[in-house]
């Protein structure tokens, strides 16, 4: 055994690397084709347990989703009450206090169409760009963001904010979407990505063809970007959906908070004197606030599983 | 994954056959990107250091004070507590969860289990969780009014330690951050796991090495990098901490004050306080000392794979 180990380590690793054309997701198919082995049920009950950890709290919010106010205090955490409220609930949660519940829906959705939509075009063209041109300064672009990835976002907050109340961009949706365009992990990303998606040849034959660079981008590269696309609008979709901190900076105004800010909003109100106590408001809201992003990534996991993992075959 | 970091914008030098001559026509596409990462990223970066050197007093207006802030820094227990706070939290979750998330990864990865994609699966799905909605949830089930732990103590007739008591509330938090990120984890370094040949696998079954000695000579070796990347995001996370303390405030107003974390010092400092001049200042020691110990763990991380 001492003599195969030293074999193993100097064995160049191949690059298990997706085909340009066929994508990233040849990579599955080989691999599981390639290695039979026995299942062990052991492995598989150890591995339960975090299972459990994970989806313990979502059942809990689930089933705490159906009681009324009083049936939270007066039932067991992980069973249902007698009465089944969840429909109630919901129909409360829209409606509590002249339906703002659904302008936080509303506004929550602005933010992610046009942040998250924008952060993924922004980050697959610059990604694009730095992939498959050459160009004066683009060390300078790199060591800048890449500088910039480690300079803890929350730093960032409080200038942003001074910056932006001198712009008279606060309180309104602008001081969420604008910051909301940049994503350096996206960048990083679609950079990996499209090395290596979109064969330089065809670009070249384009460029021959008299296509501008535009058009060639758009008609021939972007849809071999899809799948790292897809990941990375899914992250950003799940960055701006969840995002709490820049909107509890930017935003007084109740009118313009997304889901996150609100359902805090709802809750602090039983901490304060004379505040109406909604638990059950608060529960309902949470899981309506999740089941959009849940369903997202159920079903798209082929797309960024796919897209991450081409992301990562390149460290 | 990190030695590609900075070899990055060496790559294509390196590359003599670009595809395409040296010229403006990049731009095209990376200028939309970079204007606005001017507008967020570099323009506040270097508003927060010109803030740092001034300093507004009630009588006399702003002034310039050099390194004053810097200085009343260095020297604030306040600041220095909330920062100890979050290196023990870095000290003691940052590992657990990485070692969970490792455990994870290799199991999904072995093809022992049954029906792994769906574990892959469900062990990421807090990712997609908000830290509002994480941070409420744990939050209500610590409770001992109508939480899981108040529920088992009246089942059982016993007195379980208040999770949202001063003393339990940081590994409170440890385990939310833990329940969202392991998961996020686990897939960076399952990812890195799928990349290894699987010829190396059969190679090595061949020559008749057990399963904890293929983990020990093909797939640590290969999870480094993806290691290191972990773990500085981890790094980056827990400095960072602010979401969930601020969010548990709420329910555990005792056991969390307004400078629990450095983060939810230099908030109440901006937002409560107005004093923006040396919030200013708080926000940029904790993102050198961040970028350093990020430095530091890529460093000693590239060393040991020469």
């Amino acid at each position: 055994m001492a003599t195969t180990t030293p074999r193993l380590r100097h064995t160049p690793r191949p690059a298990r690397r997706p085909g340009t054309r066929s994508g990233p997701l040849t990579l599955r198919a080989t691999r599981s084709t390639s290695r039979h082995k026995r299942r062990s049920a052991t492995l598989t009950a150890l591995t339960a347990i975090m299972l459990i950890y994970t989806l313990l709290p979502l059942a809990w919010l689930a089933i705490n989703a159906t009681k009324t106010q009083q049936g939270l205090f007066n039932s067991f955490g992980l069973w249902l009450d007698g009465d089944f409220a969840l429909f109630g609930n919901i129909a409360d949660t829209f409606t509590y206090n002249d339906g703002i519940f659904t302008r936080w829906l509303l506004n929550t959705l602005l933010y992610v169409v046009v942040g998250a939509g924008g952060a993924t075009l922004l980050a697959t063209l610059a990604g694009y760009g730095l992939a498959k041109f050459d160009f004066v300064g683009k060390r300078a672009v790199f060591a800048t963001v890449i500088g910039a990835v480690a300079v803890p976002g929350t730093a960032l907050a409080v200038p942003t904010f001074l910056m932006f109340s001198e712009l008279g961009l606060t309180d309104t949706p602008w001081a969420i979407i604008i910051p909301s365009l940049i994503s350096p992990f996206g960048l990083y990303l679609m950079w990996t990505f499209a090395t290596d998606a979109v064969p330089k040849e065809i670009l070249e034959s384009a460029r021959v063809d008299g296509a501008g660079e535009f058009r060639a981008f758009f008609s021939i590269s972007m849809p071999m970007l899809a799948p790292g696309m897809v990941t990375v609008l899914l992250f950003n979709v799940v960055a701006t959906w969840n995002n709490y901190f820049l909107p509890l900076i930017m935003l007084k105004d109740p009118d313009w908070y997304p889901l996150t800010l609100g359902l805090n909003s709802w809750n602090a109100q039983a901490a304060t004197v004379g505040g109406d106590v909604v638990f059950n408001l608060v529960i309902t809201g949470s899981l309506l606030t999740i089941v959009p992003l849940i369903a997202a990534f159920l079903l798209l996991q082929r797309y960024w599983q796919s897209g991450l993992a081409a992301g990562s075959v390149k460290g | 994954m990190v030695a590609a970091v900075p070899e990055a914008g060496a790559r294509p030098a390196a590359r003599p056959s670009a595809p395409e001559r040296r010229s403006w026509t990049g731009w095209q596409f990376v200028g939309p990107f970079m204007a606005v990462f001017a507008l967020v990223f570099l323009a506040p970066i270097g508003y927060s250091i010109y803030l740092s050197l001034f300093r507004t007093r009630l009588i006399g207006g702003t002034s310039f004070v050099g390194a004053d802030n810097y200085t009343e820094a260095f020297g604030d227990a306040q600041f220095w507590s909330s920062f100890g706070r979050v290196a023990a939290f870095l000290a003691v979750q940052v590992p657990i969860m990485l070692f969970l998330a490792l455990l994870l990864a290799l199991a999904i990865d072995s093809g022992r289990l049954y029906g792994s994609s769906f574990f892959r699966i469900a062990v990421f799905l807090p990712y997609a969780v908000p830290a509002v909605v994480a941070t409420l949830m744990w939050g209500f089930m610590y409770g001992t009014r109508f939480g899981l732990v108040g529920n088992l103590n009246d089942a059982f007739g016993i007195t379980l330690p208040d999770p949202l008591s001063p003393d339990l509330v940081l590994a409170s938090i440890g385990n939310i951050v833990t329940w969202q990120f392991v998961g996020y984890n686990m897939l960076i370094l399952y990812s890195a796991l799928r990349t290894v040949n699987p010829a190396l696998y059969e190679a090595a079954e061949i020559d008749g090495a057990g399963q904890l000695r293929i983990i020990r000579a093909i797939k640590l070796p290969a999870l480094r990098g993806a290691l290191i990347i972990a773990t500085i995001f981890s790094i980056i996370g827990s400095f960072q901490l602010f979401n969930e303390p601020s969010i548990l405030k709420n329910l555990a107003p005792n056991a969390i004050t307004s400078d629990f974390t450095p983060n939810l010092y230099a908030f109440s400092l901006s937002f409560a306080g107005q004093q923006f001049n040396y919030a200013a200042t708080i926000a940029i020691v904790m993102g050198v000392i961040t970028m350093i110990i990020a430095y530091a763990v890529q460093l000693r991380g590239m060393r040991k794979e020469l």
